[in-house]
């Protein structure tokens, strides 16, 4: 009977991994962000990404309308998406940053070349962040009201057609209501 | 109407499997010929409704048939005609009708080619690769059809990600599916055999040109697609241990191994129920990679658009395949009889040594792959691996097996003197010990990663030299090339040259990660900087319009001693239908080095951020990968394993002795 056991040790490992890959599955990262659009945003504090001694936290978003805009050096949908923010920073949009499980030279480098469209970047080099706020790849961007509501989630780089058609309006008619 | 024609020739298709899956099987079993040789038709059959298939769709592609919604999805009117032919198998569900007309191509291989094989053997063979084609086409059938309909029917079609118009990639992927689904004709060697019971040289004589092949195919299609990642994402990496390139890279370390182990098999009659064991995890690692790639349960720069009821499907077909084989080979393994014993010196473990440096490789890739899954599962947060932690995993490993890949063929098969060993090998040894301490000397590089890496490329390189020596030292003129094209000694020179490519492999990875030196810079046109012993010099950028794209087209002179040396020409596009910028790098590729430059985004005035890198022996990389694949060829197409067929049309007495082996 021991020889037999020892040919099945490659079976349960397989049937091991499985329940694992079946866990992988019901736990769906895509399930996650939906319900927290119309709920106030996470809190969170984290260093600044060009100055780690500031800090950057949720507070620092109550009493304007923030644009929340997740991204990463690594991640080529963030260098597509790149321009388009550098244009709503010059339209006088708030623009915030999670700059999210990054190597803070590489995001230096790489805000020195593309610009700088952020009023500063929460820099979150676990990720832990980015998981209360329910990201499950970057970009992500969020438009959070004056009362720190979420109001907007976009998955993936933005578009000229989202901006235009969703973000801009959204933003200007929340800046109608009072904070 | 064409759609329809596809969609049905797709069910018909699978009605065929199930009949090849379940007949050619019972006939092996009750020894009924004329359900046996109903499995090549089948085949046949099979391959004949997926061609069709796809020309269906490739044809809904050609005339921008936007009432299909994958067609309208990835395809439009301006997209040149050869990236509309790559766009059928752009995204998911053409890729899959891909892989499984790729199946039905290796099936029919196997049918034609392999009659040499006792007809039990072909029926079992071929119903196993039934089953799996059963499983993909309905797949395909039930949860990603690519002749869905789509109505109102739009004017315009998406667009192909335009990462993917290139020629690069648009060959990459059938490369790889090639490499991928190779994998099942060994897979299903290795189930008929554990079903018959018998597990002989003569089994792995069968398999192992499939295999070769299948691993050769791999081979290309991973260096194919580090070559695009390199030219094409304009960051100059050539390897990310992204999710899906691990999900590429783990079948392959199981294949190599395969193929080693598959030799020892073959040659010595040795290390059968591991060898078997190889063969049931290399296709399950491909498997297992299409779960990963697909379902969604791992984010990655190229996972295809995902599903969870995918995602479940392809779990429950894992689970069949990969848990049922397994099964079969706990029940049938013990009754696999050893065979050929060896010392404890002797090529068979030095063999086995790297076998299972491979395996534990394969494990800690597939452990980090996994990792963020299992912290995700068990409540413990979430974690990424990076890609430090894959090079350091990779820099512990790589040293040894490359030490016991440069002993290995200098010993002999069975049992080896010690004494001797150490002898041939001490000479090697003092001069890659040498080679790669001036090498890290600080007069040499003053890295000691270069200085290893030196020292093993030379280590493979020396004792390799040394093999060839004693082999030409008795040989000369004709008998020499007579060696070289005859049966037998092939697989050295094969050998010989796929590990040649290891070592250039080894020393452009560590040249171009150790020495390689990159700028951000801002340059107004005319400026010029120096770098390397190189001046560049930015002439400006220009808007220019491509066939379904708008770009800024930039210029960018080299000069080396005031010779002009290349124009490089970075490019940013925006392609008219996703307004989505891609960046083209530009590059002068050469021997030693690359230059390559890049545009970043312009910064008023003309001038413009630029990136400049120097790459030092980058080339390597890739062409040690094609001097592997090179190898492999060459090791599968040994006149050893057609001469079989040889046998037959020119009367057996040519080849009596191997003619008898036939039937062991």
């Amino acid at each position: 009977m021991p020889a037999f056991v020892r040919y099945l040790t490659p079976l349960i490992l397989f049937l091991a991994l499985a329940v694992l890959l079946y866990a992988g599955l019901s736990r769906d990262p895509r399930v996650v962000p939906s319900p927290l659009v119309g709920k106030p945003a996470p809190e969170f504090v984290l260093p600044e990404l060009k100055d780690p001694q500031q800090q950057v936290a949720l507070a620092d978003f109550i009493g304007e309308v923030t644009v929340f805009n997740v991204w990463a050096t690594w991640c080529s949908g963030c260098r597509a998406e790149h321009p388009l923010l550098m244009r709503l920073a010059e339209q006088g949009v708030r623009i915030y940053g999670l700059d999210y499980k990054d190597d803070r030279a590489d995001a230096l480098r790489w805000l020195q070349q593309f610009g700088d469209p952020y009023i500063a970047n929460a820099f979150d080099e676990s990720g832990r962040v980015g998981i209360d706020w329910g990201v499950y790849g970057t970009p992500e961007t969020f438009i959070i009201d004056k009362q720190g509501v979420i109001r907007y989630k976009h998955i993936g780089p933005v578009t000229v057609e989202a901006i235009n058609d969703t973000i801009l309006p959204l933003i200007a008619e929340l800046q109608g209501t009072p904070g | 109407m064409t759609p329809e024609l596809g969609q049905f020739a797709l069910v018909l298709a699978l009605c065929l499997a199930l009949v090849q899956a379940v007949f050619p099987l019972i006939g092996s079993i009750n020894r009924t010929p004329s359900w046996m040789a109903l499995a090549q038709p089948l085949a046949w059959g099979q391959f004949v409704f997926l061609s069709l298939s796809f020309a269906a769709l490739t044809y809904a592609f050609l005339t921008d048939d936007f009432s299909v919604l994958y067609v309208a999805q990835h395809g439009n009117t301006q997209l040149p005609i050869v990236y509309k032919i790559s766009a059928v198998w752009g995204a998911h569900e053409g890729s899959l009708l891909l892989w499984v007309l790729i199946l039905s191509g290796w099936m029919v291989a196997v049918a034609s080619l392999a009659r040499n094989l006792p007809p039990e053997m072909l029926a079992r063979v071929l119903a196993v690769m039934g089953m799996i084609s059963i499983g993909f086409l309905s797949f395909l059938l039930f949860t990603s059809n690519p002749f869905e309909r789509l109505f109102p029917i739009p004017m315009e079609g998406g667009e192909l990600n335009p990462l993917l118009q290139d020629f690069g990639l648009a060959i990459h992927p059938p490369m790889l599916y090639m490499g991928y689904v190779g994998l099942s004709v060994a897979f299903s060697f290795a189930i008929a055999a554990l079903i018959g019971g018998k597990m002989d040289t003569a089994w792995a004589r069968w398999s192992r040109p499939w295999t070769l092949i299948a691993w050769v195919f791999l081979t290309i299609g991973i260096t194919l697609g580090s070559w695009w990642a390199y030219y094409e994402l304009g960051w100059g990496g050539w390897w990310f241990w992204d999710p899906v390139e691990n999900a590429s890279f783990m079948p392959w370390l199981v294949a190599t191994a395969l193929v080693h182990s598959l030799a020892v098999t073959e040659k010595r009659g040795a290390f059968k129920r591991w060898t078997v064991l190889l063969a049931l995890m290399g296709f399950s690692l491909s498997l297992l990679g299409t779960f990963l790639v697909r379902s969604g349960v791992l984010t990655s720069v190229h996972a295809f658009a995902t599903d969870p009821a995918r995602g479940l499907f392809i779990l429950m077909f894992l689970c069949l395949v990969i848990g049922g084989s397994l099964v079969l080979y706990a029940w049938r393994a013990p009754s696999i009889t050893p065979g050929g014993g060896f010392n404890m010196l002797s090529r068979e473990t030095f063999l086995l040594g790297n076998n299972l440096l491979l395996i534990i490789t394969t494990a800690f890739v597939l452990l980090g792959t996994l990792a963020p899954l299992l912290y995700d599962a068990m409540g413990w947060g979430k974690i990424s691996v990076g890609f430090p932690w894959f090079t350091a995993m990779f820099v512990m490993f790589m040293p040894l097996m490359v030490v016991i890949m440069g002993a290995g063929p200098m010993t002999r098969w069975k049992n080896q003197d010690p004494k001797a060993l150490l002898r041939s090998l001490s000479l090697p040894f003092a001069i890659s010990v040498a080679a790669g301490l001036l090498v890290a000397m600080p007069f040499g590089t003053g890295s000691w990663s270069a200085g290893l890496a030196v020292g093993l490329s030379i280590w493979l390189l020396t004792t390799l030299l040394y093999g060839a020596r004693k082999r030409f030292q008795n040989r000369s003129g004709i008998s020499l090339i007579k060696d070289i094209a005859g049966r037998g000694s092939r697989s050295w020179y094969a050998m010989w040259i796929a590990h040649i490519g290891i070592a250039v492999f080894i020393i452009g990875v560590t040249f171009v990660t150790q020495f390689d030196i990159e700028k951000d810079i801002r340059m107004s046109p005319g400026q010029t900087y120096e770098m390397e012993g190189y001046t560049f010099r930015f002439d400006g950028v220009k808007a220019q319009t491509g066939p379904n794209y708008r770009t800024q087209f930039g210029t960018v002179r080299v000069f080396q001693d005031d010779r002009e040396i290349a124009v490089l020409n970075p490019e940013k596009r925006t392609y008219t239908v996703q307004t989505n910028p891609m960046t083209e790098a530009g590059i002068d590729a050469g021997f030693l080095r690359d230059i390559y430059v890049s545009l970043g985004e312009p910064l008023g005035g003309g001038d413009w951020a630029l990136r400049l890198y120097y790459k030092p022996f980058v080339r390597w990389i890739w062409l040690g990968g094609l001097l592997i694949s090179l190898g492999g060829l060459l090791a599968a197409s040994d006149p050893r394993y057609r001469s079989k067929v040889l046998a037959r049309l020119r009367k057996p007495a040519i080849q009596p002795t191997l003619a008898a082996e036939n039937h062991s």
